[in-house]
């Protein structure tokens, strides 16, 4: 189990001051301006040594990432823009960072964007995270009064400005392209790659789009070395990570641990075990709802960290962790996901707009039983043709979850039609 | 419009690169003081951006905050994605139809209440969760829900 002192997110619950004071007890804005001094390819390669994988699905390294931005400016501006749109369901890590830490995301901003050549930061928060808002409006307040951002941000003669952005309701605004239309004022439509956000970005200026934890565990990094930082989890999956525990566990929680921690120690340690005891559980997404579900055999096993999961056909995502018991009706759970997805498509590509619809109406018959056992693999098969073939990642997280039920709750999808066919021909005869 | 709500947006536009970036914040503060987002509020907000009205428009159709129809003095928005229908939002569904006397999607006839389904809030750690205007309602059940509607029509009375 992580130990205390190896945590970067200390102020995870609130039970300490938000404010500047309090940040600054916990190290936050302490002497910023030597970590600047580093310079800016040594933040980025200690950003890469560190193992750093980006915090917000994909997993992307961070370090790379951030070297994609121009080293010279071709007199276009720069820009850092926070993705806080956290809306994949069963994840709500990033709140508690915003609304318990607000500095120590404040502080990231100004290293990772000082790191990239930015000149402003954007941090975009989703629009029913009000009261978050106001916290890291508040902290933006307080940083600037203390001149920790602004001109000469932190003494180091290097100007920053970041501004609070917020959304207003719209899943696919967690994609960064369709982020970065939003925040230019438009439908939050995704565009097409390449080019990419680090070559054509906000306003078509070089911009690099991160999710909130991920920016604000660099400062840590930097400050206690990014041996340290990769002397937690396997190889390849470096750090400590914050998880996101719901459904059907005694406790339910945000925790941070070290990555590659088994599920199993995850929910029994942190969540306070599965409801009914560990063989009351049915299945896990282990990741947010669009990656593939695993069935309990799986999870007596497995390691929460991005390889670990990929072998298993699933995902660590944004690493929420959403369990569900046997009580649970598994195929009436993905039913409601295809609903989610369906409501969320932006509606641009059309096997997205259309497939995301025929797929949950579909899966709607299926919780009842009422259809043929082939139509099975016909539903696999449209997933299949949805999944790659649209301009963002949104079709394919709408075919995952189904794909996983299918691989692992067949029998149970034909066990309802077969039932559902016998209860037809009783009532007939 | 009133003047110091054209100041507030003007205000804001500094911060972007485009005065086009500033509709989504300008909705928002026209939002808190209108019944609803209609056209000729729509226009008021492309005026003072001057941009076209039509990007006013898609943005305020697009986004589902943006409310287009009217809504209740309390717009209750209860979280039914999966992490919240573990935790029986459904039934907490029911209980705030049969309480109110609406089905999702109604508002009370006294205009207090509108009811509506949400997805995920990204609370999930605290399902079920209801929203209330701008502010969240953690670990529901019945019972709270039904001290929440007492405070409610409490706080609208006075």
């Amino acid at each position: 189990m992580l130990s205390d002192k190896d945590r970067i997110f200390t102020n995870l619950y609130g039970q300490h001051d938000w404010g500047i004071d309090g940040a600054r007890e916990r190290g936050i804005w302490d002497d910023t301006k030597s970590l600047l001094a580093l310079g800016r390819e040594e933040i980025v390669e200690q950003i890469k040594g560190s193992g750093l994988r980006g915090r917000g699905g994909a997993g992307f390294p961070a370090g790379i990432k951030w070297s994609f931005m121009p080293k010279e400016s071709d007199g276009r501006p720069a820009y850092l823009v926070v993705n806080a749109d956290e809306s994949e369901p069963g994840s709500c890590k990033d709140r508690e960072i915003m609304r318990n830490d607000p500095h120590r995301l404040l502080e990231g901003c100004l290293v990772a964007g000082f790191a990239m050549g930015a000149q402003a930061c954007y941090i975009y928060i989703r629009g029913e995270y009000y009261l978050e808002s106001q916290r890291l409006e508040a902290a933006v307040e307080q940083a600037y009064a203390g001149g920790f951002l602004g001109k000469n941000a932190c003494g180091s003669g290097y100007d920053y400005d970041l501004y609070i952005h917020r959304g207003a309701g719209a899943y696919i605004c967690g994609e960064e392209t369709a982020l970065l239309e939003s925040l230019e004022g438009k439908k939050g439509q995704p565009r097409l790659k390449p080019p990419f956000p680090a070559a054509v970005g906000l306003y078509g200026c070089p911009t690099t789009v991160t999710n909130v934890e991920t920016i604000a565990v660099s400062p840590t990094i930097l400050r206690r070395g990014p041996d340290w930082f990769a002397g937690f989890g396997r190889q390849n999956n470096a750090g400590t990570k914050i998880y996101s525990i719901s459904g059907h566990v005694n406790k339910p929680c945000n925790v941070e641990e070290s990555m590659s921690i088994p599920l199993k120690e995850l929910i029994e340690k942190h969540a306070g075990g599965v409801r009914g005891g560990w063989d009351n559980l049915l299945a896990v997404i282990p990741g947010g709802s669009s990656v593939p579900m695993l069935p309990k055999s799986i999870c007596d096993t497995v390691l929460m960290d991005f390889d670990a999961l990929r072998e298993v056909k699933s995902g660590l995502g944004t690493a929420a962790v959403i369990v569900m018991d046997k009580s649970t009706d598994i195929v009436e759970a993905i039913a409601r996901l295809s609903h989610f997805y369906m409501h969320e498509s932006c509606g641009q590509c059309t096997p997205c707009r259309e497939g995301t619809g025929w797929m949950w109406r579909v899966m709607t018959r299926m919780v009842k039983g009422e259809a043929d056992v082939d139509e099975i693999d016909t539903l696999l098969d449209v997933t299949y043709q949805v999944e790659g073939h649209t301009i963002c990642a949104l079709g394919d997280a709408a075919a995952w979850p189904i794909q996983g039920l299918i691989r692992h709750f067949r029998p149970e999808m034909e066990r309802r039609i077969l039932e559902y066919k016998k209860s037809k021909q009783a009532a007939a005869e | 419009m009133q003047v110091e709500m054209k100041d507030q947006i003007n205000a804001v536009v500094g911060r972007y690169q485009t005065r086009r970036s500033a509709i989504m914040p300008a909705l928002a503060l026209v939002q808190e003081s209108v019944d609803r987002l209609h056209g000729d509020v729509l226009k008021e907000v492309a005026d003072v951006l001057e941009v076209p009205e039509i990007w006013v428009y898609e943005v305020a159709t697009f986004y589902g905050m943006f409310n287009t129809e009217q809504v209740g003095k309390f717009h209750l928005q209860l979280c039914t994605n999966v992490s919240c229908m573990l935790a029986q939002a459904e039934r907490l569904l029911q209980h705030l139809e049969s309480q109110l006397h609406i089905s999702k999607g109604g508002t009370t006839p006294d205009g207090l209440f509108t009811l509506s389904t949400v997805e995920c809030l990204g609370s999930c750690d605290t399902a079920p969760v209801l929203m209330v205007n701008q502010d969240y309602h953690e670990n529901l059940n019945e019972h709270r829900i039904d001290e929440l509607l007492v405070q409610l029509k409490r706080q609208a009375a006075t």
